[in-house]
This record gives structure tokens, sequence and C-alpha cells, in this order.
């Protein structure tokens, strides 16, 4: 080894800026910060049911109702199912190879199999929510 | 880390991702509906308080709150590296603590409402 190798330099704190697929890792895992936050928005909003209150219950649901959350709320869905869905959908196939008898079944089998679990997945979730 | 160790570390993970990625969206999608002032009526009180204190809802809820907790945490970890926060122990046991403390919480909670 040289005595004095050459060492690039790369910010550490800006490196995925120079490369368009970088950037797009760091655009998908920053995702995890929706995943936690909405995890502690729902063991908050566990937290007042489990007070037993109805009144808190409906007093949290209103001071839920602002423009504020009307916008974060749709802005945080689209980024979430473009960046964690939708990227995760695409990954499916190299985390779950399927194997139909000698060959591998070809990639979009296992995609589109994903987005249909998924719709219906939705779908009921919605139905037993009382959404429609 | 042993090779049976990992194996369990990364099924959680992976446990985690999917429920995050099949179902955050729908989660998000109700706090959204929420905030519009359209609450599906399963949201009102009386149905959500009798889902969450029942076993299957009680299962359900912990499952998706913890897994998805330990998903992100898992995620987090390497977030901090890549933006230039290099004290990887320190961020580890802040992150996985979080994480902890809002499994604890959630299970709290769900044993709560009855």
């Amino acid at each position: 080894m040289s005595r004095n190798p050459y060492v690039r330099p790369v910010s550490k704190t800006t490196w995925y800026m120079r490369n368009g697929r970088y950037r797009k890792y760091m655009l998908r895992e920053v995702t995890c910060l929706l995943v936690g936050f909405y995890s502690f928005l729902a063991i908050f909003a566990l937290a007042i049911l489990a007070g037993g209150s109805e009144a808190a219950w409906n007093d949290f649901l209103v001071s839920q109702q602002t423009g504020f959350w009307v916008s974060f709320h749709a802005v945080a869905l689209i980024y979430y199912l473009v960046y964690m869905t939708f990227d995760w959908f695409k990954l499916a196939p190299k985390a779950l190879p399927l194997q139909l008898g000698e060959q591998k079944a070809p990639d979009w089998i296992v995609i589109v199999a994903h987005y249909v679990a998924w719709v219906f997945v939705t779908l009921v979730v919605f139905g037993l929510v009382g959404v429609f | 880390m042993a090779i049976a160790k990992k194996s369990v570390v990364w099924g959680l993970f992976a446990a985690g991702g999917t429920i995050a990625a099949f179902l955050f969206p729908v989660l998000i999608a109700l706090f959204l509906l929420v905030a519009s002032g359209r609450t599906p009526e399963g949201l009102h009180f009386g149905p959500f308080h009798a889902f969450a204190a029942g076993w299957p809802g009680k299962i359900v809820l912990f499952f998706v709150i913890s897994l998805a907790l330990w998903h992100a945490a898992h995620r987090l970890c390497v977030v901090f590296h890549d933006f230039g926060v290099r004290k990887d122990k320190v961020v580890a046991r802040a992150v996985y603590l979080i994480a902890a403390i809002g499994t604890v919480l959630t299970a709290y909670y769900l044993y709560a409402i009855r």
C-alpha cells in the first residue's frame, strides 16, 4: 500500500446530492420518519381512547380538523405512497423471488401480486372502518 | 452477530416494512379523513373503543404499531449515519429506546382500553 493514499474528499452531509440514484435512496429512506411519526400519532390516539372519555375523544377528533393537518396528511400520503409503498413493491421481487417449477417467475408477477394484495387490504380496512 | 440472531432481527425488520408499506397509507388516509371533517363511522368513540377493547383489535393494533416502530428505528439509524451523524452507537441506543418506549406505551394503553 502506498504510504500516502489519495482519499477523495466526500462530504459526509451532502454526498447524496452528487448522483440521482443516491438522492432517490435518501428520499426513500427518510420515509422512516413518517412511519415513526404516524406510529406515535396512533399511540397518542390510543392514549386518549384509554382515558375512556367520549368527550375527550371527540375533542381529539376536532383538534385534528385544521387546514394544517389536512395539508400535512395529504402531502405525507402522496410522498409516502411514492417513496415507501411503491418503492417497497418495486423491490419485492428481489426480496421474494418466486420459483415456478424449474424457472424463476418474471418480476412483474410478484410486483402485480403485491399491488393487488395492497388494494385488497386497503379496501378491506376502509370497509371495516366504514369509509364507504 | 450470530446468524440465528440476525435472521430474527431481519425478520422483524421485513415484517415491519411490509406492514408499513401495506397499512400505513391507509392509516395516513384515515387521519386525512378525520382532519377534513369526514370521520368514518368506525372511528367514532363507540365502535373504535369496542374494536380496541376486543382481543382481535388489541392484537392487530399492537403488532402493526410495534413492528412499524421497530422497522422505522432500524432504518433511522442508517439515515442518521447517511446525514453525517457518525455516532452510530449513541444514535442506535436512543432510537431503539424510543421504539421500545413506544411499544411499551402501546401495550399499556391497549391493556387500559376495556
